[in-house]
């Protein structure tokens, strides 16, 4: 790789009281790349995960974006930074429309008295961009965009976790686990939708655990093991049974990581 | 996009036969409801359909039973009356219940807010806006106490709120030395103190200031829940507290600023009671969390949080004052009354439970 990585994490660590998720663990996401992160049950990459989209702050090390040092404390700054992330249980409040979800914590105001006195939402506005994104990422066909989440279906929601961060996510997006509750045609639509979005550009962070989906669409596959990058691997020069021998320890890397 | 070759790489063998697969994935479901289903559906996306609909009929019912007596203006506007301290701190209790949580403290916060407005006026002799505005104080402070509490040292609301419930009540009778403010003395030195008694006569109906303050309070609340970033905020923490957070929004900042305008609210019904009842007594207002409550659950609101509307609380408040009111016309025994709102509340409940069934 000649170019800079976008986003880089060096040396962090993240402790809960005794336990210690992440140890000294390292991350590179290159432009317009797709990522992904697999890595045993426990091995810390939810933890890794965390620690650069905001939602943990880790005890030690560096993380930056675009060469800058960034210090999110929270995930919305995070989200201001540009980073998106669409969480395993998808961060959707069940009980409220698609459009309300869509806008979750970054809500338009009316323009003008309505908007800056009465602190107005800008309904109409919202709704259509978020009609917008979902058909723009050919995921569904909305009969009314204020239904309320909880009555949609897993892939359904799924589909509105990922149109808001492709809607939102201006440097990069990260997807936890976006296939593991899916059906085979689900995942299929996913699967697509992921390369669509590399294919404006925005570089993207894939955890998985599913081999199949993680060999297809990866340009490069982080193993994380043991709290730490064990290796990085091209998924051209290795076959799926080398993965998991990598990241279950039945097999040492054959050199260690230049990223 | 839509077909899976047009993807940059295949996908596995197995997944060869999708294309020939119908390719509508995630369309919405369209297909024919039953009658019952329909109802489902409109009452999950109208949570204040039933408490009104159960306000009507009970004004129908009782109308025909009672004709004139009851269905006069008089009669109808007393009911408003009666619920309108309710109906306020019912309003604070429908905030902190949207976000799961539970105030057993609202009425206690009331009365010690109407003591500090009356003592500080007669016992210190501070004017008495100055007085209703240390009452405001007082109010928001025990509420700011609460959401803390409950936000940052993360303990379980009821829990809170109990022992908040105790420390203020205590409070309110410790300071006020158990002596009530008489309702000559209010009106003679300062009259702002009984200023939600005064009233609004339109032919038979009146109107106090207090019940055009609970709708409009309870118009203003509906306003910012629906239309705001901050009212959708209050449904999203309390449907889902960490996908709130996880999604943006500051869930922790969010509960005190709702448990503190709890506090505010109540100390604004204080303000309220001293015109309902005239005088300011330390031992007015025993029940008013509980029945705050009772109009919050009657009204739909759900006690798991983040479902519901405001204005069902009003009309489940308005519907325990219809049953009030009219049960004592007939001249039944009052403990029918008790007897019913606890149906109610139960149907309330299981109602509640049907509705939310529509999501599975």
């Amino acid at each position: 790789m000649t170019s800079e990585p976008i986003l880089s994490a060096r040396g962090l660590v993240k402790r809960y009281g005794r336990v210690t998720a992440l140890d000294h663990a390292d991350f590179d996401l290159y432009p317009g790349e797709i990522l992904a992160v697999i890595g045993d049950n426990g091995a810390g990459k939810s933890s890794m995960i965390k620690a650069i989209s905001g939602a943990v702050v880790p005890d030690e090390g560096e993380i930056r974006l675009e060469g800058r040092p960034v210090h999110f404390r929270s995930p919305l700054e995070a989200r201001e930074a540009g980073i998106e992330t669409v969480y395993q249980n998808l961060a959707l409040s069940p009980a409220l429309s698609i459009a309300d979800n869509m806008f979750l914590g970054r809500e338009l105001r009316k323009p003008g008295f309505t908007g800056k006195w009465l602190r107005k939402l800008d309904r109409g506005a919202m709704e259509n961009f978020a009609r917008e994104k979902l058909s723009e990422l050919g995921l569904m066909t909305i009969q009314n965009i204020n239904q309320a989440v909880e009555t949609l279906s897993g892939g359904q929601r799924q589909g509105v976790a990922v149109a808001r961060a492709a809607a939102f996510g201006s440097k990069v997006i990260i997807l936890d686990e976006p296939t593991a509750a899916l059906g085979v045609k689900e995942s299929r639509r996913v699967l697509e939708l992921i390369l669509d979005v590399r294919g404006r550009g925005i570089p993207i962070v894939l955890i998985s655990h599913n081999m199949p989906h993680v060999f297809e669409v990866a340009d490069r596959i982080h193993i994380h093991r043991l709290g730490k990058r064990l290796t990085v691997i091209n998924p051209k020069d290795y076959s799926m049974s080398d993965a998991v021998a990598l990241m279950t320890g039945a097999k040492a890397p054959e050199e260690p990581v230049v990223a | 996009m839509s077909e899976p070759h047009a993807a940059p790489r295949s996908g596995s063998d197995y997944e060869t036969v999708l294309t020939g697969s119908p390719a509508t994935v995630a369309a919405f479901d369209t297909h024919e409801k039953g009658a019952l289903q329909k109802v489902q559906h409109f009452l999950h996306s109208s949570p204040a359909a039933v408490p009104l609909i159960v306000l009507v009929l009970s004004i129908i019912l009782f109308g025909v039973v009672l004709g004139e007596k009851f269905f006069s203006a008089f009669t109808l506007t007393l009911i408003l009356q009666q619920v309108a301290i309710v109906g306020i701190v019912g309003a604070a209790q429908t905030l902190v219940i949207l976000t799961a949580g539970i105030d057993l403290s609202v009425g206690a916060i009331m009365v010690l807010s109407s003591v500090v407005m009356g003592q500080f006026t007669f016992r210190y002799g501070l004017p008495p806006t100055v007085a209703i505005l240390a009452g405001f104080a007082v109010g928001a402070f025990c509420g700011w106490i609460n959401g803390i509490l409950v936000a940052r040292m993360k303990l379980p609301p009821f829990i809170v709120t109990l022992g908040m419930w105790q420390i203020v009540l205590a409070s309110n009778f410790l300071y006020s030395a158990n002596e009530t403010i008489r309702s000559q003395d209010i009106a003679q030195n300062a009259p702002i103190l009984q200023l939600f008694g005064e009233n609004l006569r339109i032919g038979g109906a009146v109107f106090t200031y207090g019940v055009i303050a609970m709708v409009l309070l309870v118009a203003l609340l509906w306003y910012v829940l629906n239309n705001t970033a901050w009212g959708r905020h209050v449904y999203a923490v309390g449907d889902d507290p960490d996908a709130a957070e996880l999604a943006g929004v500051n869930v922790r900042r969010m509960l005190i600023s709702v448990y503190t305008l709890s506090g505010i609210i109540c100390a604004f019904a204080g303000w309220t009671l001293i015109g309902r009842i005239g005088s300011v007594s330390p031992t007015a207002g025993q029940f008013t969390n509980i029945e705050s409550i009772t109009a919050v659950v009657i009204g739909g609101l759900s006690l798991f949080g983040g479902r519901g509307s405001i204005l069902g609380m009003l009309f489940g408040a308005l519907i325990v004052g219809v049953f009030s009111l009219g049960l004592r016309l007939i001249g039944t025994d009052p403990q029918w009354t008790y007897l019913l709102i606890g149906v109610l509340i139960i149907a309330a409940v299981a109602i509640d439970q049907w509705i939310r069934k529509v999501a599975s």
